[in-house]
């Protein structure tokens, strides 16, 4: 193993990140504030109780689900994506190094940038509210496995993409609306039962159901199919990434 | 033993286009190598399947005796490559890049070091500055220090000098004669017959994915170049006299200078016989002048003969 080259990809990565940490800390606080105001002050206060918190605590889980997802995705994306553009993946590709140490040092920064956002997040969200976490270490195995296999995902966005429309396109057009529909903001049960079932088959309904879980002890799906969810989606990714590197695709000719 | 060792090298790309057509070659520790060819001609794969960005398609290379595919690892620890494009992350400052390029290929941080290339390059002063306010020339002052930062045996610059001032090609000579003089071994791939005739111990041409040949310099320059005696006369004459029919003379300047073609390796050059045949037909000399040719003429001989071959 080069330690020394992931050290070095990760701590350039992060050095990006903390060069901008000041957008990076406080747009996700601004954000959460505003969904906080919105949803949980104004819209919220009309809403009764869902599955026995109430809606402004509700929503914390999939918030933060929410930063984390996109976030992950577009810090590895675009990690990958701008040597790419920039012409500078020849260095790594010229490197001692194998596509397993590069993708730990992207992704692995990736990752990092995403959960120190949904902590973030979490800090912010417990200035408006009580936060109570009835299964604090699964929460952070939850969080961090997230960031993780979002980051892999992130991952392929990037090396697939051709250009910065395309780096948007699958963030914006599919994973937005899976999110959004994924119960972010409501539990599933409140939909008719044809939707609760359509809903099933979106994979991000697993993930919000977990991490919910694992602060108030209450899930929309069991949390072992959750668990299944999120390994299933690490593994996927993995795969695909194996077969990257494997094929040189969009990489190496 | 060589330590760059090219054996039967292939690249065919997947449209189908054959950019390397089973390249073989060996390189010496601490010998300069010029590749010469035009656009197209494969340079540029060739040193992209040296140096890992492309995979190559059959044939073996090994840098240093490591295979660059089953050993990559130890190949390209020996490995620094300047690219022919700037490509350098904008926002990064100098210094950083450079201690990118250490880390990334598994050495330890070293200012020292770090310090001595880039006050090698000229770089010193602008280390805190950002790519994107560095010129041209300093850019590329840059890939080279990332290139040198990990201590590479073998550098590969591709086409080091396009584009660049006379200054920093000056500046780029000098460095490759240092690096030359520390025994690293160098491959450059240039457009300009200059660099390779000022720089080079060896000069290989390849065209169409195949080298044409690979000479020493010199025993190139002398076997294949052609020198030229040019004979000012005080009287021009309206045709070449009968008594030097036998040397193919040729008439220039309306007649004012006589062109004699030789060979240099040949075991006598004639020259001695014609200037005495020139004073016995009674012409005067009024100065006399040689010209050598250059690697310019015999490449652009050679990559005729290739296209000419590939018309017929």
């Amino acid at each position: 193993m080069n330690w020394s080259a992931i050290w070095t990809i990760y701590t350039a990565e992060m050095t990006r990140f903390f060069r901008t940490f000041v957008q990076s800390f406080i747009s996700p606080v601004i954000s959460t504030s505003l969904y906080f105001v919105v949803f949980g002050t104004a819209i919220g206060s009309r809403i009764q109780q869902v599955e026995g918190v109430s809606y402004a605590a509700f929503i914390v889980p999939g918030l933060i689900m929410l930063s984390v997802m996109t976030q992950s995705i577009s810090n590895a994306s675009f990690g990958i994506y701008f040597p790419k553009f920039t012409g500078t993946i020849f260095e790594l590709l010229s490197a001692p190094v194998n596509f397993f140490e590069i993708v730990l040092g992207y992704v692995g920064a990736a990752a990092t940038k995403a959960l120190f956002i949904g902590l973030v997040i979490l800090a912010t969200a417990s200035v408006f509210i009580e936060l109570q976490i009835a299964h604090p270490l699964a929460m952070m195995a939850f969080l961090v496995l997230t960031c993780l296999s979002f980051a892999l995902f992130g991952f392929i966005i990037g090396i697939w993409a051709g250009n910065f429309e395309q780096l948007q396109l699958i963030p914006l057009l599919v994973l937005t609306p899976l999110i959004f529909l994924g119960g972010a903001f409501y539990s599933i049960s409140m939909l008719p039962a044809v939707w609760q079932t359509v809903s099933l088959f979106n994979p991000v309904v697993y993930l919000i159901s977990g991490f919910r879980w694992a602060f108030y002890g209450a899930a929309d799906v069991p949390i072992g199919l959750s668990l299944l969810a999120i390994a299933g989606f690490t593994g996927a990714c993995l795969l695909t990434i194996g077969w990257i590197f494997k094929s040189g695709y969009r990489l190496k000719p | 033993m060589a330590f760059v060792q090219i054996d039967n090298l292939q690249k065919t790309y997947a449209g189908g286009f054959a950019a390397l057509k089973g390249v073989s070659l060996e390189i010496g520790e601490g010998e300069i190598l010029a590749l010469l060819g035009p656009n197209g001609a494969g340079k540029t794969t060739l040193i992209s399947v040296l140096c890992g960005l492309v995979s190559p398609s059959g044939g073996q290379a090994r840098i240093g005796g490591h295979d660059i595919v089953e050993a990559y690892r130890a190949a390209r620890r020996l490995v620094g490559l300047v690219p022919q494009e700037i490509a350098l992350e904008p926002f990064t400052k100098v210094i950083d890049a450079v201690r990118f390029s250490r880390g990334l290929f598994g050495l330890s941080r070293d200012e020292a070091k770090i310090e001595n290339i880039l006050k090698r390059l000229s770089l010193w002063d602008k280390r805190h500055a950002r790519i994107t306010q560095l010129s041209g020339g300093m850019k590329r002052r840059v890939l080279i220090a990332k290139a040198l930062a990990h201590e590479p045996r073998v550098l590969f610059l591709d086409e080091p000098t396009a584009g660049v001032d006379v200054e920093l090609r000056r500046d780029m000579w000098q460095i490759v004669a240092e690096l030359k003089a520390d025994g690293v071994t160098i491959i450059l791939t240039t457009h300009y017959i200059e660099e390779a005739e000022a720089i080079a111990d060896r000069i290989g041409v390849i065209n169409k994915g195949a080298l044409l040949l690979v000479e020493d310099k010199a025993a190139l320059m002398a076997r294949m170049g052609r020198k030229e005696l040019y004979i000012s006369l005080r009287k021009p004459v309206a045709t070449v006299p009968q008594a030097l029919a036998g040397y193919g003379l040729e008439l220039a300047d309306d007649g004012a200078t006589l062109v004699y073609s030789y060979d240099t390796s040949g075991e006598a050059t004639g020259i001695t016989a014609l200037l005495a045949d020139l004073a016995g037909a009674g012409l005067k000399l009024a100065d006399l002048k040689t010209r050598q040719s250059s690697l310019e003429d015999i490449f652009v001989g050679l990559t005729r003969e290739t296209s000419a071959e590939d018309a017929a």
